[in-house]
């Protein structure tokens, strides 16, 4: 039992504990991003890979219409996708946290179909959508419309509805958790001081949940701006993503270094806007308040 | 009373919004047309009987089957420590460290594969089910060091007292006492991992090399309309099979939440 003697304090059990998996972790977030970095500044010719440093990948990227375009879209679909999914969960995460009788069954049902494989949901979506698919043939069989319409799938618009329909729990669950924390008196006192309920929403319940509205938009917008599957299945051209191009340099481009540098381009972008927003959002809450 | 109920009805054709798009898999899969569209032509098992012949589909399936169970192993007893490290102790950059173990949750799926890729090509590892391992279980972290967090957190810390002043060891206390009360937490750990890997499929998609796991066979199937039927079969089989593992889960994890109670 001697060697347990070293563990005794509170602090050096908690860090050798925690060691194996914060390792772990730490060690596949930073070396994959140092290896990365040092790609980015080298280059290569079919398969021979030089590693004089350059920052020709940098100035290809950014000279490339394409890289700007995709990467502005990117940004423009992952920022209509948090809009749209929190917009649809409020509500919901409204309803639980304050109507629901039984509030476990309802988060239950609401997470169930986030457990089936994303893949196949977003498979689901290109079946629905589809030119010859079942939205379109319901339509028809129903006689509501004469010919099968062509703008649901392979745009921008499926892939907003796809990713709104995915993430819809990652919304509802951080909404309701500050729904929750709210001090029933606080309601009953602006109430009793004369707001109705719409003011009461407006000046009491909404600033309250700015927190928990943050962080659903937050844990949306980053995955979805480098999201691979949606636009890639429901996309078309015109529903292409920053990922799809990064896949590409990876894949059958054989780019890497190029790769690399639109993997880096895109993670600082996408913590570039977080940021803002992170700024611009608490600054309005607390003018709200 | 206006209000509460156009809100209810909200919320029931929310419920509709998130479950009927998954339904349709399960629902065509039964179809005897190839082409997934109404009118239902007919009803049939066959697609569902033709899945056992196909040997990339079997061999697939116990790859992914494989990976999930390594990674539900790895991720749990990782988590399991994390865990008990977090609840229990206090310590300084104890938040940090909480954070770091989340980050794998918000980093872009599609850059945590590809600098993994680059990073185990670079230290020579050839893509394989070992880098998707690897890879998985990096997902998987988060997911168990949250549930096994709050399994510890309904842990009377009290109960341990009590037996280390009885004189039973650091081991026993923690195979006797610990792990009995924690161990509801641990299946549903080992549940939802199991389901993170099964389901995963970027990661598998850039690091699984020549060795495809279920999600990267339906992948390279999805693209052919004459496997539609197949993969649709297959999708409803997996849609099925994650749903009861993760009922299950939650089953036991409320368990874990009420023993703690006594």
């Amino acid at each position: 039992m001697g060697v347990w003697v070293i563990f005794r304090s509170e602090a050096s059990r908690g860090y050798t504990l925690s060691a194996p998996a914060t390792a772990y972790v730490g060690f596949l977030v930073a070396a994959p991003l140092l290896i990365l970095i040092a790609y980015s500044f080298w280059t290569q010719t079919y398969v021979t890979l030089d590693k004089t440093p350059t920052l020709k990948n940098y100035s290809d990227a950014f000279a490339d219409p394409l890289v700007r375009h995709l990467m502005l879209r990117s940004i423009w679909i992952a920022g209509a996708v948090t809009a749209v999914t929190v917009a649809l969960a409020y509500p919901i995460a409204y309803f639980i946290a304050m109507k629901a009788r039984k509030k476990t069954i309802w988060l239950l049902l609401i997470t169930i179909p986030f457990w089936s494989s994303y893949l196949l949901r977003v498979f689901a979506w290109k079946l629905i959508l589809g030119f010859n698919g079942v939205m379109n043939s319901a339509l028809l069989m129903l006689g509501l419309i004469d010919e099968p319409l062509d703008f649901l799938l392979y745009n921008e618009f499926a892939v907003v509805l796809t990713l709104a329909h995915a993430w819809a729990p990652f919304a509802i669950l951080p909404i309701y958790v500050s729904l929750q924390k709210i001090d029933p008196s606080l309601l009953e006192a602006a109430t009793d001081l004369g707001n109705s309920p719409f003011q009461r929403f407006m000046r009491v319940t909404l600033p309250l949940t700015i927190p928990g509205i943050i962080a659903a938009c937050l844990i949306i917008f980053i995955p979805t701006v480098g999201d691979y599957v949606t636009p890639a299945l429901v996309g078309g051209s015109d529903g292409k993503m920053i990922a799809n191009l990064i896949q590409v340099q990876f894949g059958a481009a054989n780019n890497w270094p190029l790769g690399a540098t639109l993997s880096l381009i895109a993670m600082l972008s996408v913590g570039f806007v977080a940021i803002v927003f992170v700024i611009t959002a608490t600054r309005l809450g607390r003018r709200i308040r | 009373m206006r209000r509460p109920s156009t809100l209810t009805a909200y919320a029931f054709l929310y419920l509709v919004f998130l479950y009927l798009p998954v339904l349709f898999l399960p629902l065509f899969s039964f179809n005897s047309g190839t082409i997934v569209a109404f009118p239902i032509k007919g009803w049939t098992l066959d697609w569902y009987r033709k899945l056992g012949e196909q040997d990339t589909l079997i061999q697939a399936l116990w790859n992914s089957l494989g990976v999930g169970t390594v990674v539900a192993l790895l991720s749990t007893a990782m988590g399991l420590f994390a865990a008990r490290a977090f609840v229990r102790y206090r310590f300084r950059g104890q938040r940090a460290a909480e954070g770091l173990v989340m980050l794998p949750l918000v980093i872009p799926g599609i850059i945590v594969a590809s600098s993994m890729l680059v990073l185990f090509l670079f230290i020579g590892l050839k893509p394989s089910l070992l880098t998707v391992v690897l890879g998985h279980t990096f997902l998987a972290l988060p997911f168990s060091v949250s549930i096994l967090k709050s399994a510890f957190d309904d842990f009377d810390a009290s109960l341990e007292e009590a037996s280390y002043d009885l004189g039973v060891g650091v081991f026993d206390t923690f195979r006797r006492v610990t792990l009995p009360v924690v161990s509801p937490g641990i299946v549903a750990s080992l549940l939802v991992t199991f389901t993170v890997s099964f389901d995963e499929f970027v990661l598998a998609f850039f690091l699984s090399g020549n060795q495809p796991t279920l999600p990267v066979y339906i992948w390279s199937q999805i693209r052919f309309p004459a496997k539609l039927p197949n993969v649709l079969a297959l999708g409803s089989i997996l849609l099925l099979s994650s749903v009861l593992l993760l009922v299950l889960a939650e089953y036991f994890r409320r368990r874990s939440s009420a023993s703690g109670v006594q």
